[in-house]
């Protein structure tokens, strides 16, 4: 492999100034017993050309969204990543850089991370964010965290309609958290702010998606009401490309608004790796988890950047630290701010349009088709329910083999919903082919 | 230089989006947005632009030697960026049903294989997304284990090195554990004695770095391992150091139930300016039962993902984990197959090369060869010339190196960690080593140089308590009051033409 630098002679002369005959003198310190003693069993070393064809053949047995005409979304969708967001992306400064702890030599990553900041509060109009979590799953654990220590009380409510495995992460945090969850279910595909408000009692947090896992458009204030009515922390889970068009969480009394970054300027990469947002009202600063970058002045005044709070963090709080996280996902934050960037205030409202524009259009042509929509009363964003009129799994194979992919298999996660498919519509798929998804499942 | 929502216009674009020419579809007025948000307008000649200049003032692995101890900032191949590219991973949905989606399912499959091998434990789950998030996994399945046992509401407490990384017991209270501290001893190994004294049938279990954070491999590993497993406890093996042992012993053979890859260090995934990482968990056979959900799973020639785990811990993170993380590790060690122990061999002889040219100039707490990475204490400097670890670090940015970990481990007063990895030719680690040397005899001489350093960076020394106090976390568009002062550096910048 071509990755060392060392010749032959180098290695003499370097443990000839350690003192030492061979580097198997400097693994003495190895007590023999856990020692090896053969090679790894690992295939045999590739050449550059023979690791890409042999990755080459691996991706090609994957279908992805170029391939087929995809209306896949629940959670990862099918949105144009334009290519600037490549360009700065493939800056080795940025790619091959760590966690900014020399503020100095990374004033440029930074000031990245606070501009991202910014666009993270513009759009939830929110006051402080974090430099990102993992993704649009453990920042609803994060959230969690946050409420418990700031309320004191060790139950969180997540209504039914948010993504299930945002709910299947906050249960697989909740023991160590000390948390109890309980689930509020949903009543024709939106949660009902009273009974939401019933189980809200006693509360941390009150989490809910907008627009929820089914696409609808939830009552979102109503809910916030509801969350702040029981002092209950209100979190709004919200899809960041939906921002232009729908009302931002800050606007509508929420504590805290978190969601998955993918839509804004990640590719689907199979399910990451992606950004997970979370940003707060002022009054949770001090409690956020995660890297935050902060402005001050160098000795001369002149601006700059620090990572900063840090007492919050791991590294000097150990034990009582809020949170554990250190590696977060700047790299693809990066990539969210120059999408959102890209796009301005302008390309993100016609974004939005477009995405509720082709839905729409979809929505009709399904229902024309004979296909009934499975919440036929709701607003929606850019994805829907609809019943095919059949076993969801077996509609989606016979339309696979026409080279479209319809959608998500609700009943995977929904009693009584075995016929229902999630469809989603981004403003790269065309009437044309809502048209052929129509077709296809009709045939 | 300006923010680019300083460089904003309105008017100006740069994206332009498909117009499908149909009727417009109005959001319930309740819920429409009521006022945009103030995202830059600007257009793409000057976002590019912005971007460039950002990057100008970051450093990198490609920029420069970035020894920062305990984080492995190796070389980041660039064939695995071009891999990871391919239109078959980058645009797969997670959600694509199994049989269309055979080839990451194989690669993830084959990864886990490797894993497995590399660290002598059986069974992987490449779903935590960092090492942190891999040590939460890893103490929650220790919860799921004892709690299975009966054992639960009697393990409390989670034995924990004073040399660990911050994550440890982080990670410990958020698993509702406790942590308890052991020293370490005379030769920078656990102190034995004081390791007796705190396991008992309170304890649930060890995390252990191994080489430490000193970078030393514990030469009473064998002990440790018998005082835990006398004690009916697990043992949690913190990956971070992993990149010193590859190939030349194996945390599953030396008696650990539990070990965390940070594929970001050992495995070459770049780190991004603080992530993506991935933090996969390898497991003993008895753990297996409670790993996260979904498995990856081979059947004859097929391949499919397994939800149906009766007593799994749930899922950690969403889908199966990073995925375009596991192909640049996946590809990294394909790279190298079984020579994956040169890969150690060279990171331990780099490190000890450069331990060998700075031991006389500094002091060495623990006078031993080191494993990848060694801790030196500026503590003499400090001394005799009243120049700190912090100087020392600034100052190496003026002969253009990234510094070192400092202030870490918390043990080593003044203490630089200093990891060179195995991909720097000798070349670098001299002059590394003549500029840690110029630096100690300018301590002495001119130690204005390292307290008024860094001379040569886009900024001078920056004030790090203030931001703290005076958190500013946004930019504010200036809509509201500053705190006092803060106009007065833009107008500073501003002469300057920055």
């Amino acid at each position: 492999m071509s990755f060392l630098s060392l010749t032959e002679q180098d290695r003499e002369q370097m443990l000839e100034t350690i003192g030492v005959d061979s580097i198997d003198e400097l693994f003495e310190q190895i007590p023999s017993g856990v020692r090896l003693g053969r090679p790894l069993e690992l295939e045999r070393a590739l050449s550059e050309p023979e690791l890409v064809a042999h990755l080459s053949e691996l991706a090609a047995r994957n279908v992805d969204t170029g391939r087929e005409v995809s209306f896949l979304g629940a959670g990862i969708y099918d949105h144009y990543v334009p290519a600037v967001v490549d360009a700065v992306l493939a800056r080795g400064e940025f790619l091959t850089a760590y966690t900014p702890y020399q503020p100095e030599m990374s004033q440029g990553l930074l000031q990245a991370i606070f501009e991202y900041q910014t666009a993270i509060c513009e759009l939830t109009r929110m006051d402080v964010s974090n430099a990102s979590g993992y993704d649009g799953t453990t920042v609803a654990a994060d959230a969690c965290y946050v409420a418990k220590h700031a309320t004191g009380r060790t139950k969180v409510v997540l209504a039914e309609t948010l993504n299930p495995q945002v709910r299947q992460v906050v249960k697989t945090y909740a023991p160590g958290f000390g948390l109890e969850v309980i689930e509020v279910p949903q009543r024709e595909g939106t949660i009902d702010p009273d009974e939401l408000r019933q189980a809200a009692t006693d509360a941390a947090c009150v989490i809910f998606q907008q627009p929820n896992f089914f696409g609808c458009l939830e009552p979102a204030p109503d809910l916030a009401a509801a969350a702040n009515d029981a002092e209950a922390l209100a979190v709004a889970h919200v899809d960041p490309v939906s921002l232009g068009v729908l009302e931002a969480p800050g606007a509508y009394g929420c504590a805290l608004a978190i969601g998955e970054g993918q839509a804004a300027g990640n590719y689907q990469s199979y399910g990451g790796p992606h950004y997970g947002f979370l940003a707060a009202r002022s009054e949770f600063i001090r409690r956020m988890p995660g890297r935050i970058s902060g402005e001050t002045v160098d000795i001369d005044g002149k601006r700059g950047f620090v990572l900063t709070l840090q007492t919050r963090e791991q590294h000097i709080r150990r034990e009582k630290a809020t949170s554990n996280i250190t590696t977060n996902q700047t790299l693809l934050a990066l990539a969210g701010l120059v999408h959102l960037s890209w796009l301005g205030p302008q390309g993100l409202r016609e974004l939005g349009e477009t995405c509720l524009a082709l839905s729409r259009y979809a929505k009709e042509r399904l229902s024309d088709a004979g296909f009934e929509l499975v919440f036929p009363e709701r607003a929606t964003f850019k994805e829907f329910a609809v019943r095919v009129g059949r076993p969801a799994r077996e509609a989606i194979r016979e339309a696979l083999a026409a080279g479209v992919h319809p959608g998500y298999a609700l009943g995977r996660d929904y009693a009584g919903l075995d016929d229902a498919v999630l469809v989603a519509v981004t403003e790269k798929r065309t009437t044309d082919e809502i048209d052929l998804l129509a077709e296809v499942l009709a045939a | 230089m300006k923010l680019i929502y300083e460089k904003s216009k309105p008017g100006r674009r740069a994206s332009s989006l498909p117009q499908p020419g149909l009727p417009p579809a109005e959001v319930p007025e309740e819920l429409r947005r009521s006022s945009p948000p103030r995202l830059p307008e600007i257009s793409e000649p000057e976002l590019v632009r912005h971007f460039t200049a950002l990057a100008d003032r970051t450093f990198g692995v490609d920029t420069g030697f970035y020894p920062l101890g305990s984080c492995t900032m190796k070389h980041n191949p660039r064939v695995n960026e071009r891999v990871v590219g391919l239109p078959g991973f980058r645009d797969l949905h997670p959600l694509q049903e199994e049989d269309a989606s055979q080839g990451a399912l194989e690669l993830m499959w084959r990864l886990q294989e490797i894993l497995a091998e590399v660290v002598g434990l059986p069974a992987v789950s490449l779903q935590p997304a960092a090492g942190s998030q891999g040590e939460l996994t890893g103490l929650l399945l220790m919860r799921a284990y004892f709690a299975d046992r009966g054992e639960g509401h009697e393990r409390r407490e989670i034995v924990i090195p004073d040399t660990a990384h911050g994550t440890n017991p982080a990670s410990v209270t958020m698993a509702g554990y406790e942590a308890v501290g052991v020293k370490t001893d005379f030769r920078g190994n656990v102190d034995l004695d004081d390791l007796r004294e705190k396991v008992g049938p309170q304890t649930a279990g060890l995390m252990l770095t191994n080489p430490s954070t000193l970078g030393l491999f514990d030469e009473g590993i064998e002990e440790i391992t018998k005082i835990f497993h006398e004690a009916g406890a697990l043992m949690y093996y913190d990956g971070a150091n992993l990149n010193a042992i590859c190939g030349i012993a194996r945390p599953g053979d030396f008696g650990f139930d539990i070990v965390h890859f940070n594929l970001h260090k050992t495995f070459s995934q770049p780190h991004g300016g603080g992530g993506p990482g991935g933090g996969p968990i390898a497991v003993r056979e008895r753990l297996e039962p409670f790993l996260p959900v979904p498995a990856v799973v081979r059947e004859g020639d097929a391949f499919r993902l397994d939800y149906e785990r009766p007593k799994t811990i749930g899922k950690v993170r969403g889908f199966c984990g990073p995925f375009g993380v596991f192909v640049r590790s996946y590809a990294y060690i394909r790279s190298y197959g079984p020579a994956l122990k040169e890969m150690s061999e060279v990171a331990v002889l780099n490190a000890n090369y450069l331990l060998a040219r700075l031991r006389d100039a500094y002091e060495l707490p623990f006078d031993r060869h080191c494993m990848h990475e060694f801790v030196l204490s500026g503590r003499r400097l400090k001394r005799e010339h009243g120049v700190t670890t912090l100087d020392v670090a600034k100052r190496l940015m003026d002969y253009r190196f990234h510094p070192p970990t400092i202030y870490f481990p918390l043990i080593v007063p003044e203490a630089l960690m200093i990891e060179p990895t195995e991909t720097e030719p000798k070349e670098t680690l001299d002059a590394f080593a003549d500029a840690m040397l110029a630096i100690a005899r300018e301590a002495a001489e001119h130690s204005e140089l390292l307290k008024e350093a860094p001379h040569v960076r886009p900024v001078k020394r920056l004030d790090e308590v203030r931001a703290a106090k005076r958190p500013i976390l946004r930019y504010l568009f200036g809509e509201h009051d500053e705190p006092e002062g803060s106009d007065e550096p833009r107008e500073l910048e501003a002469q300057k033409g920055a």
